[in-house]
């Protein structure tokens, strides 16, 4: 009786643990793997421990001058798809105009489309239009896809956000720009940085698009891809490996610093930034 | 403390010995109470006496540490809210938004496999003034209206006890006013047991039969609610319930039909059915309203105790005017005078003669040190829902 | 993150339309607008024109001696006759691991939402940290956790689960599998995002009016979630539909869902009419399926 009803009040989050176990068992492999000299290249099972795959990273000048372009093209395509995926988002929110529907339309159906599709219509429109592809067709390409995402998160932010703060700050002198250097900014500037976050990490780990609009041009996707068929350099895992301790090592670190502002902040307690979203 | 009784009519609820603790808090300490079949029956107290937690263990929502709730003879302390012949009103409504207003009324009887509810969900919205509202959906009703919804979707299922968790603390004033008298008509047709919890006061003693006053998980008194009023059984309830004048005195024991205490250098006497005790450290209180002022001490009726003060504050506010007196020993009195046409106005700074019937005075226990507790409250307690 | 549970939630927030403003910020929005507008007409409309202009040249044609447009419809029932299996693949391993998301996912975004306290975030997080890994590389991954000689294979033999050559690689399974964790997040965070709006004190209503857990579970908890379910579902299947990875990485040629045939379409045998014949048939297919579960779903504010 007691048991079942303990079974009956948890059962919930001990079906969730485990899914959330299962989420990580595939990371949990690659940092194992990271650490294993491979007993041929087409091996993916465990063999021997080595730290060798951490000390000499580049081992395979290749993968790392693909990860370099990587980097190159998520730090393009951010910047780009952040800078116009604001503006559009500050129009939507805080502007009468029309034509709205069509606007908002322009902005769903690249994320509501197949990648597939996005990525076979760009190379059709490169191979019609003559237009030699590799880095710069794939910025565009990058650009393209991340925008919607960076306006969608831009927009959830500028509208949690309290109008009456910029009616305050108008009503203590500040001129539209001052109100909007001074308090828009600063406030949507956590919505901003996500939106950046996840633009980069879209275009980081984007191989499908990529692939059709790349043509010579290696991603560190493309690499693994290719090297998947003539045998994965261990290597491969050392990357993966650090890209997720660098990732949760930035989630951790906006945590701790969005601790501590709430903390500063606690006197004035009901700041309406809370209901606000943002990194977390 | 408690009436409970030893034989128990099938449908009196019955707590016994109810406890619950949340880690080292005890919001509930050990509390026995019988709520007589039919009856309006009131818990009072500020937002964390416990008032809250009492009800949702009623209700089965929050699983007793120890103790048991009967209905009748029948221990339902461990058994799931859904198995309970108990609903609730909640306090935010909780009304299912995706659903239309004849459909939230109907969910109770739906769920015990009641095909037609269609007779019965517009008579219980006609109970409730609501007819031809049960295809709207809630966000489209008023918070009054909601509250309405709320209580016909519970009393629907004729629960052998009704729970309404402080209903009304999301309207304003008058329509809570009106709501009262309304929830009162409703109860008097129903005939079901009503278990309100409330902070309010007024509202406790515009409705029930019964009020419990609790404090720190424990109930300070149970009673008729005049009976509340005009002899509270400790200082809390004494100035909980309204406000009152206490005067830190010492008490010797009985003489005669009296109680003589002294307070102050100065001797009073209360009758001994008005004394809580009768020796040692006591208050003695008289409530506001019962605080009469006379210009000169020959002005003061006969039989009448008096104090001599200086008007410090007078608050006109439309039925009365609130005075502040200021004694000899420096506590401040709060005399209610009814702007009736009768009696004058006292200016701030007369000196004026505070003076009472005993028989409207009483004698509560006091802590040994405890001063006066005459400050008097300017509203009624905060107006925060636990 | 709550950004990602965000776009998930269906309903973009869109807030009341903003007062008009005087007249000399009439022109603002339309500028504000114009680069992201024009990107997107120049790099998402216009190609997807191209595309449909390429699905009609003659198929006889070639990259090197160059395409007519013939409006040659034929290449679509030639294509989707070539292709039936692989479509229907699709779909099948799309809709299944869809089935295994939800039973997954649902208690995974419920349990966060409702049952987490001060946990929420962190385990929030933990649902997004794996994405953080390249999607190439955790397919990669689980490669190496079904491998034939692997600790999961030999389990499943031990108990029988599997013939003493059965095997999980390079089946359905793992392409189902592969699916299936590669898209669940997407599936979790508007889920999630529905159920952490829904009042806890509803389900106390709704027990107190005499539903049992699974009662509550059907008359409240679900419709509640519809929002973030449909949203979730949509972003699920979209991506899975559409993906070839699983299918190269984890499958055999046995396993090619449409995306391999796509993909080979247009980068091996440069048969630009078939492939993007193809791709719309594809877009078409999903646009359909969606359209319908819509419909049935019956709830329009999901745009």
């Amino acid at each position: 009786m007691r048991v079942s009803r303990w079974l009956a009040d948890r059962w919930v989050m001990i079906v969730a643990l485990l899914v959330l176990g299962y989420l990580f068992l595939p990371i949990a492999v690659v940092a194992g793997l990271s650490l294993n000299r491979p007993s041929s290249r087409l091996s993916y099972d465990f063999n021997e421990f080595t730290l060798d795959n951490w000390r000499q990273p580049c081992a395979t000048p290749e993968m790392c001058d693909a990860v370099v372009r990587s980097v190159q093209i998520g730090f393009l395509a951010t910047v780009g798809s952040t800078v116009i995926g604001t503006l559009m988002a500050f129009a939507l929110v805080r502007h009468r105009f029309r034509g709205r529907g069509g606007i908002n339309l322009l902005i769903f159906l690249p994320m509501a489309t197949p990648e597939l599709v996005l990525g076979t219509s760009l190379l059709a429109l490169f191979v019609s239009a003559g237009v030699p592809q590799g880095f710069w067709t794939v910025v565009i390409a990058h650009v393209m896809f991340c925008v919607s995402f960076v306006v969608v998160t831009v927009k959830a932010r500028l509208a949690g956000m309290d109008r009456r703060l910029e009616e305050a700050a108008m009503d203590l002198y500040a001129s539209e720009w001052q109100t909007f250097r001074r308090i828009t900014l600063p406030l949507v500037l956590p919505g901003i940085v996500a939106a950046a976050l996840l633009a980069f990490s879209l275009s980081f780990d984007d191989f499908i698009v990529t692939n059709f609009n790349a043509g010579t041009t290696v991603t560190f996707p493309m690499y693994v891809w290719g090297a998947a068929q003539r045998g994965i350099p261990p290597q491969v895992n050392v990357i993966g490996t650090a890209m997720f301790g660098i990732a949760l090592l930035l989630v951790g670190l906006s945590t701790l610093r969005g601790r501590r502002a709430r903390r500063a902040a606690l006197p004035v307690a009901d700041a309406p930034g809370r209901r606000a979203t943002g990194p977390s | 403390m408690s009436g409970m009784a030893n034989e128990a009519p099938a449908g009196d609820l019955r707590l016994v010995d109810l406890t619950k603790r949340f880690g080292i808090f005890t919001a509930v300490d050990d509390l026995t109470l019988t709520v007589p079949q039919g009856s309006f029956f009131a818990l009072l107290g500020a937002s964390g006496c416990g008032k809250t937690t009492t009800l949702r263990m009623i209700a089965g929502l929050e699983e007793p540490t120890s103790g048991q709730v009967l209905l009748g003879d029948r221990d339902i302390s461990r058994l799931r809210p859904y198995k309970r012949p108990v609903n609730t009103v909640f306090q935010s409504y909780a009304l299912f938004p995706h659903l239309d207003i004849a459909e939230n009324v109907a969910f109770g009887l739906r769920r015990r496999g009641i095909r037609k509810v269609d007779g019965q969900v517009r008579q219980m919205l006609s109970l409730v003034q609501l007819d031809g509202f049960g295809r709207r959906r809630p966000a489209q009703l008023s918070g009054g209206q909601q509250q309405r919804v709320a209580l016909a979707r519970a009393l629907i299922n004729h629960p052998q006890v009704l729970l309404l968790d402080e209903p009304l603390g999301a309207l304003d004033l008058k329509l809570r006013r009106q709501m009262q008298i309304e929830l009162k008509r409703i109860q008097t047709e129903v005939g079901i047991t009503f278990v309100h919890v409330t902070h309010d006061q007024e509202e406790a003693m515009t409705m029930a039969d019964t009020v419990a006053v609790m404090n720190a998980g424990r109930i300070e008194q149970l009673g008729a609610p005049a009976e509340l009023y005009e002899y509270p059984a400790t200082a809390f309830v004494a100035n909980f319930l309204g406000q009152s004048n206490l005067l830190a005195a010492e008490a010797a024991g009985p003489a005669g039909p009296e109680v003589p205490v002294t307070a102050h250098g100065a001797r009073f006497s209360v009758p001994v059915d008005r004394a809580r005790v009768d020796r040692g450290p006591v208050y003695l209180g008289v409530r506001p309203e019962k605080l009469h002022l006379a210009e000169a001490a020959d002005e003061v009726p006969a039989g009448h105790q008096h104090v001599p003060g200086v008007i410090t504050d007078a608050s006109y506010v439309g039925v009365s005017t609130q005075y502040l007196v200021r004694t000899g020993w420096g506590s401040e009195l709060s005399a209610f005078a009814a702007n009736s046409g009768v009696g004058r106005q006292h200016p701030v700074g007369t000196s004026v003669v505070a003076h009472w019937d005993p028989r409207h005075a009483f004698l509560l226990p006091r802590e040994p040190g405890q001063d006066d507790r005459t400050t008097p409250l300017l509203d009624e307690p905060v107006k925060v829902p636990s | 993150m709550t950004a990602l549970a965000q776009l998930g939630s269906g309903t973009p927030a869109t807030g009341s339309p903003p007062p008009a403003r005087p007249g000399r910020h009439r022109l603002l929005p339309y500028l504000l607008l114009l680069p992201g507008a024009a990107w997107l007409v120049l790099f998402f409309v216009v190609p997807l024109a191209q595309l449909a202009a390429a699905s009609l040249y003659d198929p006889t044609g070639s990259l090197s001696t160059g395409y007519v447009l013939t409006w040659a419809f034929g290449n679509y029932p030639e294509a989707l006759q070539a292709y039936a299996p692989q479509f229907a693949r699709s779909f099948g391993y799309a809709g299944a691991a869809l089935v295994l998301a939800l039973l997954l996912g649902y208690p995974l975004a419920y349990a966060i939402a409702q049952k987490a306290g001060r946990w929420k975030n962190l385990l929030l997080v933990c649902v997004v940290a794996p994405m953080f890994t390249s999607f190439l590389v955790r397919t990669l991954a689980w490669k190496t956790i079904l491998s034939d000689n692997g600790v999961l294979v030999g389990l499943l033999r031990d108990v029988h689960l599997l013939g003493p050559d059965g095997r999980l690689l390079a089946t359905p399974v793992a392409v189902v599998l592969g699916l299936t964790y590669n898209f669940l997040p997407f599936l979790v965070l508007p889920l999630y995002a529905s159920l952490e709006r829904l009042d806890h004190r509803l389900l106390e209503a709704a027990g107190d009016l005499y539903a049992g857990p699974l009662h509550a579970f059907r008359t409240v908890t679900l419709p509640l979630s519809m929002p973030g379910l449909i949203a979730g579902t949509l972003l699920f299947f979209i991506p899975a539909t559409g993906d070839y990875i699983n299918a190269e990485l984890l499958g055999t040629p046995n396993e090619y869902m449409i995306g391999n045939v796509i993909d080979s379409a247009f980068l091996v045998r440069l048969d630009y009419p078939q492939g993007a014949a193809l791709s719309f048939l594809l877009m078409a297919a999903i646009l359909a399926v969606v359209f319908v579960y819509l419909r049935r779903a019956g709830t329009e504010d999901v745009l």
